[in-house]
């Protein structure tokens, strides 16, 4: 290796070290500025909470096994509803690739459904579906759906014109179009929806036990602002990022396998 | 290759006009086409572009219906027929998500023919094309020449009868480019397949063909069909760059297409 490369990858590797150090000093600095300010009475812990009384309420509820059931509950309804979405978002998507006519009339009306804030939906529901795990799971499946259903009918469409004719002229069908060409080809732009909407499905069942749960980590929030445990909120705000941060990277590490394996 | 008139011809294209329609209005791609091509042929379609050269391939693959006129394959309807018509497109159309191997599958797979004598030809093929350790390879791994070597075997895998060919080699650069048009005119040759050639290359045309058909611009018309003979005993398209008579064709069939204009 001559001196230049090898003066390269250090300084590579310095700018590396440098990015890390600085996002820990960050993280430290934050807990540490919001514990000593609680310590020494500029803010008021009651309301703030801090650091370590997050900690300690969560020893103790992990000691009642209490946090075990409010994380399964809120993990199970955010599995169910992305598996759903995913299941409604392509089986639509097939349908109106199939019905092209279908979906020229449906077009405008999945805009706006997309579009439409899907938290104002979740009162309605509560009212047709009652105050149960029901009405969550549907309000986070209206959360992500419609994108979902456009995002890969998009997706399909843009399929290469050449290729269809390709398989025309092997002698395919519309049914070889679709199992062939357009899932495959596909197939990344459904693993990128599926990352954004792990996140989105979580964010809608948070808003489903907001309104109605008797447990999970929507509802913990919900009930802890009400009687003043802000200690609950924090924690439940914590576990719900490192949950988040956990399934993304599941289905990042799905991509990364997928692409290793197209690349050979 | 040009055989006797006691041959009965495989193609027929009686009549043929198509056009296109949108909502600016009409196009007439193609009128009034008769063109009869006899087994084993060799026929290289020139012309200006746009002159509805590759509508010409998509009607007799049957991909297009033409507006009147009729288009027969060994006397029967296209639809009727079961004869085999392979088509290459101008890319190679490869799938990045199959191996080569599964790339030249992909026909065979459609129409579940997939046997122990259909995938030893195809082994044979690729061995031939001397692609044999590529085939667990993906397509962005080989070169420009390769792949379309790939997509050949894709096509010649269902043992059509007839070859169209829609400019096949018009993405490759030039030294690759007459190497592969030498291959597969060799190939095409040594099978004795019936081929139409797609092409704005004139000297790929005359190079190939033993017949080439000049098209006029749009709408397109039959303007000349040139017999050729090189006079020169196992023609490839490389010995017939250099066959004396090259030249001759070469200057007839390009009067033919700027008298056009």
């Amino acid at each position: 290796m001559s001196e230049m490369q090898e003066k390269y990858i250090k300084s590579f590797k310095r700018q590396r070290y440098k990015v890390l150090f600085f996002r820990i000093m960050l993280f430290v600095i934050f807990i540490g500025a919001w514990e000593g300010a609680t310590h020494f009475k500029m803010i008021d812990s009651f309301i703030f909470s801090s650091p370590s009384r997050v900690l300690i309420t969560f020893i103790n509820m992990c000691k009642s096994g209490q946090i075990f059931i409010h994380i399964g509950i809120t993990l199970a309804e955010t599995l169910v509803s992305f598996s759903l979405v995913i299941l409604i978002g392509l089986g639509m998507a097939i349908l109106l690739w199939m019905f092209e006519t279908f979906s020229k009339i449906i077009e405008p009306y999945l805009v706006i459904l997309n579009s439409l804030p899907k938290s104002a939906l979740a009162p309605i529901l509560i009212v047709w579906l009652g105050s149960n795990t029901k009405t969550i799971i549907v309000t986070a499946i209206s959360v992500a759906v419609f994108g979902t259903i456009i995002s890969i009918y998009t997706s399909f469409n843009g399929v290469d014109t050449e290729k269809v004719k390709l398989i025309y002229t092997l002698g395919g069908k519309r049914k070889d179009i679709l199992i062939k060409l357009i899932l495959p080809s596909s197939l990344p732009m459904i693993i990128s929806t599926m990352k954004v909407n792990i996140g989105l499905s979580l964010v809608g069942v948070v808003i489903g036990e907001f309104l109605a749960a008797k447990a999970g980590l929507g509802y913990l929030i919900i009930y802890g602002s009400q009687v003043f445990k802000l200690d609950w909120v924090i924690m439940s705000i914590v576990i719900l990022c490192i949950i988040a941060i956990g399934l993304y990277s599941i289905i990042n590490r799905i991509e990364k396998m997928y692409t290793k394996k197209i690349s050979g | 290759m040009s055989t006797g008139g006691s041959m009965k011809p495989i193609l027929e294209i009686g009549n043929v006009t198509y056009s296109y329609h949108t909502l600016q209005g009409e196009t007439t791609a193609l009128n009034d086409i008769n063109l009869s091509v006899l087994p084993g042929q060799f026929i290289s379609i020139v012309g200006p572009s746009g002159c509805g050269k590759s509508t010409l391939l998509s009607l007799i693959s049957g991909l297009i219906k033409p507006d009147s006129g009729s288009i027969t394959i060994n006397e029967k309807k296209i639809e009727d027929s079961n004869t085999n018509i392979g088509y290459m497109l101008q890319k190679d159309n490869l799938f990045e998500w199959r191996t080569v191997y599964s790339n030249v599958l992909l026909g065979l797979e459609i129409q579940n023919k997939i046997t122990k004598s259909t995938t030893k030809t195809i082994d044979d093929m690729l061995k031939a094309y001397g692609l044999e350790n590529f085939k667990n390879a993906r397509p962005s791994q080989l070169s420009g020449g390769m792949r379309q070597r790939v997509a050949l075997i894709r096509t010649l895998a269902l043992e059509p009868d007839i070859l169209l060919l829609d400019e096949p080699f018009s993405a490759l650069d030039y030294q690759t480019r007459l190497e592969v048009c030498d291959d597969i005119g060799v190939i095409l040759r040594r099978e004795g397949k019936t081929a139409i050639l797609v092409t704005h290359d004139l000297s790929e045309a005359i190079s190939m063909g033993d017949v080439v058909v000049v098209l006029s611009k749009r709408p397109g018309k039959i303007r000349k069909i040139v017999q050729i003979d090189m006079e020169i005993s196992n023609r490839t398209p490389i010995s017939s760059r250099s066959s004396p008579k090259f030249k001759d064709y070469f200057n007839l069939i390009w009067k033919e297409l700027t008298d056009n204009v």
